[in-house]
This record gives structure tokens, sequence and C-alpha cells, in this order.
């Protein structure tokens, strides 16, 4: 500890000679790296992994945490064109340490210009912007006794992480893989996630190409996983079959053992009231519904919101509230006082609101 | 009446003043959308390009008892504060860059290397001036309530001081801008809120303290390292980067409103103002300077101070190639666009200091006629607006942000994740 106070010592004392800027703004001179002032990565190396699908392999620089838990996904924020691009994808490889990297695997959607950019367009040497792990979708440590892996697609990019995990540390217990692909060329870690299985007995992987074969089944998983209702459940794909999965789940009365990633951002969370929103600085306003997120209201009623990954991760766009309420999206919770600190992108107001900006 | 009915544009319709705003309109939109990586690489390259020269400034300032290192590092800190300043510091906080998404180059989070608070600067100019340019009684950069700049305000004993006002203004220049957005005459008329006096003055004291501690504490100090006899030459150094800046940044803003032919207006040209007839009114109330493009980047591109007023919040190295499109509108509607070399704009704007020292009867004027308008005869008390008596406020010229939470947090301690 006492070399972290000395380190804070000598940031708050240099912060006296480059005011009103930051130690670190000079120090990025001579490596972008070194500035915690947003969190910041060098791309390494992209490695192809299929047509479609790359591993962005990514040096963080300072003030980045390496302990992420195994599923987690990471901000990932790309300049193109000169404005910086939000996105949040998995990580896929196993935390460590002693890490110098972390990787997100990438899989190039058809109108995702940014995954497309992330899997095609990045030199290594280019420098991203980057936010901390987050994401409940985690392994537990220890894992339990017996466990399935629902995967379909690009889904695999967090399990990968946990199947890693495990196999590092040596703790593989009961796993069952049900990976899901359209084709096997378009299977990503095809040929590890077989090496993996093929070296610890505990795994056991079910492939499916569902170009040839369909999609899973769920009523099939009495026959290919009979044992499907005594095992924790973790579920990552595309939006259909995660709605099947815990549909399928609900009705067994099993919803408690599932676990669900979901690519996009699902607010559960009751819509606000909706009122009139005003921008106290700007003095702009504007009257929304209760499903109109204070970002979206903020940008229609053309205030120059600051903002970031849009799905509540990275807090770039954390503003003041004045006065008024408003609703976490994802969790109901309700923020009333004045100076608290709301992400804009996942609040809606209920009744009038007022925001400092 | 509105300000269509001022001289320099009753030949036009409110169609064709419509029409011109609407052309003006377009010209945002194309900039707008064309915005991309190498306006981005321009404002970091001036950052970076700024930063070294600070650097250098400094560390060459190690070496300051040595004459030819004191003229070198005075030179490049000099240099870095204007840059900063003029062509960052400015124009970043107008929200230019913004567009980027990147929080480190963002409005509501710059801070500048002067003694004003950014959030009060934001206010004072960007809303204040922007909004309400060269209308008497609302814009408060018409002589900063120092100077008597126009025929149209009252004249008073005390203008004959002007000459000298003038001098101590352009050296004192950032600590005349740090008390702007106070408004010392309602403070000493009592009518300012405490609570807002109060907060103002917390930022400043803090703003100030950091401001000095840097350039005439620690780094004095700091250069002790190499040898005492740097200390008072580092001071003296830094002191005259500062009054460079001072002088630079003062003859640069003089030129922006107060060279004869950019007009004033008065509070009845507000009125039902449309956008277009806003546009209008910054045309008319701005002037440009001629140079070359060093120039132009030293002054935070202000000699395109007209294409500035209109499009406040576009980025600033855009200036320079819409000021063609603007000056063929200006044309092409027979409407004045006021230029020329920068000594005949200063050498405008310091003759008419020095002559508005005097009462208008010992005078003329060097403005056009301008029948139908504020003529020698209006006279406009002192004093200012508060924010309740002005019109609501237009979108385009960069917002101001309250961070009245954090009492006038720096950027360096909202850094991220350290």
């Amino acid at each position: 500890m006492a070399v972290i106070d000395r380190l804070a010592w000598a940031r708050t004392a240099g912060a006296r000679l480059t005011t009103p800027l930051h130690p670190d703004d000079y120090l990025s001179l001579v490596n972008p790296l070194w500035t915690a002032r947003e969190l910041r990565g060098r791309i390494e190396r992209v490695v192809p992994e299929t047509e479609d699908a790359a591993t962005v392999v990514i040096r963080p620089g300072w003030g980045w945490r390496y302990d992420h838990k195994p599923g987690q996904y990471v901000g990932i924020g790309i300049q193109v064109e000169g404005k910086f691009h939000w996105r949040s994808y998995s990580v896929s490889s196993p935390p460590r340490r002693d890490g110098r990297t972390i990787a997100i695997t990438v899989r190039a959607m058809p109108e995702g210009f940014l995954s497309q950019h992330l899997v095609d367009g990045l030199e290594p040497g280019t420098i991203v912007r980057l936010a901390l792990p987050a994401g409940e979708f985690v392994l537990p440590d220890p894992p339990p006794a017996r466990m399935l892996m629902l995967v379909g697609g690009s889904g695999i990019t967090p399990v990968m992480s946990m199947l890693r995990t495990l196999d590092r540390r040596g703790t593989m217990p009961d796993v069952v893989v049900h990976y899901s692909s359209t084709s096997e060329e378009r299977m990503i870690f095809r040929d590890e996630v077989c090496a993996l299985a093929d070296r610890h007995d505990g795994l056991t992987l079910h492939r499916r190409h569902t170009d040839d074969e369909g999609v899973l089944d769920l009523a099939d998983l009495d026959t290919i996983v009979p044992d499907w209702r005594e095992r924790e459940t973790w579920a990552c794909g595309p939006a259909p079959m995660l709605d099947a999965v815990e549909e399928h789940w609900e009705r067994a009365g099993l919803d408690d053992s599932l676990h669900l990633e979901r690519f996009s951002l699902k607010l559960d969370g009751d819509g606000g009231e909706g009122g009139t929103l005003r921008f106290q600085n700007s003095g702009r306003s504007i009257e929304v519904d209760g499903a109109t997120t204070v970002l979206e209201a903020g940008e229609q009623a053309g205030v120059g919101m600051p903002y970031g990954c849009r799905v509540g991760i990275c807090h770039t766009c954390t503003l003041t509230l004045v006065s008024g309420t408003v609703r976490d999206l994802r969790t109901g919770d309700e923020y009333d006082d004045t100076h608290d600190s709301v992400q804009t992108c996942v609040t809606v107001p209920v009744g009038d609101c007022t925001l400092a900006i | 009446m509105a300000i269509s009915d001022v001289k320099e544009y009753t030949h036009l319709t409110t169609e064709e003043v419509d029409q011109l705003g609407r052309e003006l309109d377009a010209l945002r939109a194309e900039v707008e959308e064309s915005r991309g990586a190498d306006d981005a690489a321009y404002i970091n390259r001036i950052i970076t390009i700024q930063r070294r020269l600070a650097v250098a400034g400094r560390i060459t300032l190690f070496a300051s008892r040595w004459r030819p290192a004191w003229v070198a590092g005075a030179a490049m800190l000099g240099v870095a504060k204007i840059l900063e300043n003029m062509e960052i510091g400015h124009n970043v906080m107008h929200g230019q860059w913004d567009w980027m998404n990147d929080p480190e180059i963002h409005s509501s989070t710059w801070e500048w290397d002067t003694a004003q608070p950014a959030e009060q600067w934001k206010h004072s100019h960007n809303y204040v001036h922007h909004q309400f340019t060269n209308v008497l009684g609302h814009d408060n950069d018409i002589g900063y309530g120092i100077l008597r700049m126009a025929h149209e305000q009252r004249w008073h004993p005390a203008n004959l001081g002007q000459p000298v006002y003038n001098a101590l203004l352009a050296t004192l220049f950032q600590w005349g801008v740090a008390l702007h957005d106070l408004d010392l005459e309602a403070i000493r008329k009592r009518e300012k809120d405490p609570k807002v006096l109060a907060k103002q003055l917390a930022q400043i004291k803090r703003k100030i303290s950091r401001q000095i501690g840097k350039d005439y504490v620690f780094f004095p100090l700091l250069t002790a390292a190499t040898g005492p006899a740097n200390v008072v030459p580092t001071i003296t150094a830094n002191a005259t980067a500062n009054l460079a800046r001072n002088l630079w940044s003062y003859m640069i803003i003089f030129c922006g409103h107060f060279p004869d032919g950019a007009l004033h207006f008065t509070e009845e040209e507000l009125e039902d103002e449309t956008r277009a007839e806003w546009y209008l009114r910054q045309m008319l109330g701005s002037a440009n300077f001629e140079g070359g493009r060093l120039l132009h980047v030293m002054s935070g591109q202000l000699g395109y101070q007209i294409e500035h007023h209109l499009f406040p919040d576009l980025p600033s190295n855009r200036y320079a190639q819409m000021s063609v499109r603007v000056r063929e509108l200006a044309a092409k509607y027979d409407i004045p666009y006021t230029t020329g070399p920068l000594h005949r704009q200063y050498g405008q704007a310091l003759r008419t200091i020095m002559k508005l020292s005097l009462p208008n009867r010992f005078t003329a004027t060097d403005q056009p006629a301008q029948p139908g308008q504020a003529t020698a005869d209006t006279q406009v008390e002192r004093g200012r607006r508060t924010d309740a008596e002005r019109p609501t406020r237009s979108a385009q010229t960069g917002d101001w942000y309250s961070r009245s939470s954090s009492g006038g947090s720096s950027r360096g301690s909202s850094g991220g994740a350290s």
C-alpha cells in the first residue's frame, strides 16, 4: 500500500505543476498507454478465428485491472472517422493477475460497422479506449459440480473464458457444452474446444451445425443431456435462442439455476412515468414518455450529451441530477437526491426532472 | 423594430433574409457531415504540439539564469499558453470538438490555462457574448464594463482615463477576464445573489491559487535544483510568457468586434429575432482580419471572427474554407463583410477607445451612419442584465455546464480508474 500511497501523492504533487491538466496528459505524450485519465489499450494483434471472426489482443494501459471474472465483458471505444464509438465484447482470455493483455473475440455482423472494423480494419498499434470489465454472467469460484453451457455462435466468447479458466486452474468439473454454429467453418474456437474436450474427462462437447441440422429443439435436451435439470446452466447466443431457453427453464421452474448473457441491453425495470426533462445550463427542455432514456431525450432536444457504451457500462454519460427523480431501467432503482450522478443511457425520468448540462 | 430594419439590410426582403439563413444552414450541415478523421487529427496534433512546447519551455527554464535559455524558455512557454488559450481552450469550450465523443477533448470537462474558471467563461462568453453579440446593454464584452466602446454608451468623466484603463486591461487581461462573469457592478449595488457569488469566488480562488502556484512558486522552486540563481529568472520568464499571452489575446479579441464597420445593436433588434436575423446580426457585428495560416492558428482562427460567430461550435480548422463561401454570400446579398490587415483592424479599435474617452460632442463617429438603428442620440444605461431578463438561449453557441455539486472540480481529479 505504501507504494500506491506514494504514487498517489506524486500524482497529486505533479498535478500542481501540470494544472489545469493532469500529469498523465503529458506522460501519454511519451507513451500513449501512460495515462489513467481514460482507460486506454493498444491493439497488439488481430488473430483471425474464422472467415468473419477474429480475436483482438489488447494491451491495456495504466489503471487497468486484470482481475476480470471469467465471462465478463469490456467496453471498447474505437475512433472511426474521428469519432469514438463504443461497444461491449466478452473477454475471451482467462483472467491472469500477471497478465499483460486481454483478448476479445468479435464476429463481424452484416450491419455492425464497428464489429466489421474490429475484424478487418484494426491495425496493430492502434490506441483504443477501454471500460473496465463488467457483467454478471460469470463463473463462480469454486465452480458448481455440474454445469451446462448452451452456446450459439459468437456466444462462445464468454464461455471460452470460463473453460480456459477451468482448464488453467485444473478445476474442470462435470461440464457439458452444447455449441451450435451455422457451419463447421464458422465455429469460433472449434479446434481449441475440441482439444479441451479431449484433454478433460469431465468436459463433454456436443457440436451442432444448424445449417444442416436445424436449431436445437430444447425438448431434445432430455435425450442429449438427460440430467440438464440438475445442472447450473449458462446460456449465451442470439436473442431468439435465449428467449427460448429462458422460457424452457421457467416452465421447468428452474430459472434460479439459469444464467443468461444477452448481447444487447435488456431493460427489465418498469419504465418511468415520463415528464418534462429540463437541461439546466443549456436551457433546453423536452417532453418525454417513460420509455425514452434521459440520453436519448437529451439528444432529441439537441443537447450535446456525452455518451459512451450506451448500455450502462462505461459511465461516460454520467450527469448530475439537479431535481426530480429518475429510474434505472436495469434495476428499477430510483435516484432523487440533488447531486446524484445518474447514468443517462439507462435511466428514464419519473415525473419532471432537471439535469445539470 | 426588428434587425431587418437596419440600413445595411433594408434592401433585403424577409424572404431574402430567410433564404440567406437557409444557405448558411446548408453550409453548416455540409461541414457537420464532413467532419472526420482529418479534423480529429488536426486538434490532436495542435494539442500535442502545444504540450510539447510547454514541456520544452519549462525544461529550458532550468537554465534560465543563462540569458539565451531565459529567452527561449519564455518564448516557448508564451507560444504554448497562446495556443492553449486561443486555438485549443476557447474552441474546445465552445463544443467545437464534442462531436468526437472524446471525454478528454470535450467542452464539459475542459479547463484552460488562465485565471478564469472554465464554467464562468462558458456562461459569460458562449452564452452572453455569442448570443447577444454587440447588443448594447446585453453583450458585456462591449468594453468589458471598463471601456466605453460605442457612442451610444453614456459618457462619464471616468471615461477620460480610458487610454490608461486600456493599457492596464491589455497587460492584466487574464485577471480582467477572471472577474468578468462576476458582474462587479451588481456586487457593488448588492444585487448579486450571495450564494452564486460565494460559489463563483470559491472557483476563482481555487483556480488562481493553482495558476499562481504553478507559475510563480512550484516551477521556480524546482529550477533551484540546477542552481538557486535560476529561481528569479524563472519567475520573470513565466511572468513574461503570461504577459505575452495577455497582450496577444487582448489584441486579437479587440479586433473581433471593435474595428470600424462592426455594428452595434439595441435591444429592440432582439425582439422576435429569427434564426436568419441572428445570423445577420452576427455577420454585421463581427470583423475578420487577414493573415497567413500561422497567424490564424495563433489567434485561434479568430481572424475568421465572422465565421466563428455564425458557427461557434463548428471546428475552427474549417473556418478558412467556410470564409470563402460566407464572403460569396455576403456579396450575393450585398451585405458588408468587414476585414483588413491585423494592424489596421487593431488600429481602428484603438482609435475608438481613445476617441470615446471624450464626450460625443468632441468626436465624429467612424461607424457608417445607421439611420433607423442605434444613433449617437440613443443612450444606453450602464449595468448588466441578469439571465432572467434575457430571451431564451440559442442552441449552437456552445453550452455552459454548471458543475455545482463538485464546487469546480478539476478535470485531473476525475481521472478515471486510477
